[in-house]
């Protein structure tokens, strides 16, 4: 795709500059997403009750409306 | 003609003792609401109640009642609320609202009232022993426990035509209205994750029953107002939610619909083929791309269903004005809300996450899965789906997600605060509520439409509150404020009954 190529060269370095900005925002914006995730399930993790097979095996509810 | 769309909200919580030898849930459910209301214990009135008449106009017969209801502990709060022990859970009946917001607030004054009983409880409990809510629709066992909505309607309105809009609504408003389940209640038809709690669990498309073969559109003609008026549309479909926009556009949207109804707005039958399965068709598909077939022909995905509505709500709105059903800043909130809404589930429904329970929820499970490495059957990911409603405050997963700032808040916690103990000002929920705040021992029964007054003298007296919307803060606020005893309230009242 030599066309292609030849408008890539074009561009000013300001602009590739911002090229790469705009591709660099959403992936650390991503890894951000990320971390909050891994700590939000860090925390979720610590307060989740023991034994998890046995503890939703034990709620047992009598039927209701 | 629409009538205006007081509403309510009845939650039946999950309920488990651990810990104790004893954990029949019937008792857990009583020493648990007893913990609370030990100060002000005002019975409830049973004498208008009819649970057995069905809006299709027949009365069942009394040798074969539909169900039997338990009333052991039953309680009226001073915020105008009804806390009792009802199929072996704790119930909260919201007091009636006169719009989404309100019923909003106080359906989360109730999740903070089941909170501070939990905390109460444990005096009465042994060492080591604890009371754990729920705010749940289902133990993953076929088990299931409903939370209940009701909206006054017009008597005029025919059912068959509430019947016809209702069933596509309510098969296609589990799109925002869904809490979210991993799996589903029978092995047979097992699925990895669901948008809605309670799909599995209806049977029928109209009926009188509420805990075996469910109907969609229930038909209770129990109206608890003047009966040749109104009538109560009782919904027994819904999800219990934690998200506050998704009670919101709950209750918001299906007044606004049902107000349609009444004025006859909806210009397209949007009838789809089979609502009972169709049902379960939306709720195992978390893309919100299925097509269903519509009884005219055509095919429409849920979410394109509620943009036909959404179209006939604009319409109506602008030549309305949402007047009876949340009017300029509510109702049309909750237009703007739900318009947001089905753009995102267009879109990317996990846009969602911290707008909507199920989306939220699938959000935290998906997160396990791919950090973990979990499959879907790994019992972790069904504690989540348990845990996200523990009504603790320091279990709930909910609650972690909102301090992490992750949920889209509607309501401050001031406000939520104050219905704990108040009620709405718009309807007779402020007459009761206020009564037993100011008089807690002459009041010696309440139910939703009437109210016993002990006032000294023979006999007891017998305020009727027939009207919903008569007993306000602006119809009666200067007069309780203004009686210094009961008696004095009911010799005044004589002449102009609430």
């Amino acid at each position: 795709m030599p066309e292609r190529e030849q408008m890539k060269r074009t561009t000013t370095p300001k602009d590739r500059d911002q090229e790469v900005a705009e591709v660099e925002a959403p992936a650390k914006q991503g890894e951000k997403i990320k971390e909050e995730l891994d700590d939000l399930l860090d925390e979720i993790d610590s307060v989740l009750e023991d034994n998890a097979e046995d503890f939703v095996k034990a709620y047992v509810q009598k039927g209701g409306q | 003609m629409a009538v205006p769309k007081v509403c309510g909200i009845e939650t039946e919580y999950g309920i488990s003792r651990r810990g104790g030898a004893d954990d029949n849930p019937v008792v857990a459910s009583s020493v648990l609401i007893n913990a609370y209301v030990a100060d002000q214990r005002i019975g409830w009135d049973f004498e208008d109640e009819t649970p057995a008449r069905d809006a299709r106009g027949f009365q069942r017969d009394p040798a074969n009642p539909p169900e039997v209801e338990t009333h052991l502990v039953n309680a009226v709060l001073t915020n105008g609320a009804r806390y009792y022990v009802d199929h072996a859970h704790p119930e909260y009946s919201t007091p009636e609202c006169t719009d989404a917001l309100d019923a909003l607030v106080a359906d989360k004054a109730g999740e903070r009232i089941l909170a501070e009983s939990m905390r109460l409880a444990e005096r009465a409990l042994g060492p080591g022993e604890e009371i754990i809510v729920y705010k749940n629709n289902s133990d993953g066992k076929s088990n299931s426990y409903g939370c209940h909505e009701n909206y006054l309607m017009d008597r005029t309105v025919p059912f068959g035509e509430i019947v016809r809009t209702m069933l596509p609504w309510f098969v296609t408003r589990q799109v925002f209205t869904g809490a979210g389940k991993v799996g589903a209640e029978h092995e047979r038809d097992r699925c990895d994750f669901q948008i809605s709690a309670r799909a599995d669990f209806f049977e029928e498309e109209v009926g009188l029953e509420t805990t075996l073969k469910r109907p969609l559109v229930n038909t209770r003609d129990e109206p608890h107002a003047l009966p040749d008026e109104y009538r109560r549309l009782h919904v027994i479909v819904g999800d219990a939610n934690l998200c506050e926009v998704a009670t919101l556009l709950k209750v918001g949207t299906t007044a606004i619909v049902l107000a349609m109804v009444e004025d006859g707005a909806i210009d397209r039958d949007l009838s789809v083929v089979g609502p009972v399965h169709a049902v379960r068709t939306v709720s195992r598909d978390p893309s919100c791309r299925t097509p269903l077939e519509l009884r005219d022909g055509t095919t429409a995905t849920a979410v394109e269903i509620q943009w036909e509505f959404l179209r006939c709500a604009r319409d109506y709105a602008a030549r309305t004005g949402l007047e009876h059903c949340g009017g300029s800043e509510v109702g049309f909130d909750v237009l703007a809300r739900w318009e947001r809404v089905l753009g995102a589930l267009e879109r990317d429904p996990m846009e969602l996450d911290g707008t909507l329970d199920w989306v939220t929820k699938l959000a935290v499970l998906e997160g396990f899965r791919a950090r973990d490495g979990l499959d879907w059957r790994d019992p972790k990911l069904a504690l989540v789906d348990l845990q996200y409603h523990d009504v603790r405050p320091a279990k709930s997963l909910y609650e972690r997600l909102v301090r992490a700032g992750r949920i889209e808040r509607v309501v401050d916690e001031a406000a939520v605060a104050a219905a704990v103990v108040d009620p709405p000002a718009g309807t007779r929920a402020y007459f009761r509520g206020t009564c037993l705040a100011r008089w807690p021992q002459a009041v010696v029964a309440a139910n939703w439409d009437s109210i016993v007054l002990d006032v000294g003298v023979d006999p007891l007296r017998r305020i009727p509150m027939m009207d919903p919307l008569k007993g306000t803060r602006d119809h009666v606020g200067p007069l309780l404020a203004s009686c210094v005893t009961p008696l004095e309230l009911v010799e005044r009242l004589a002449g102009d009954t609430p």
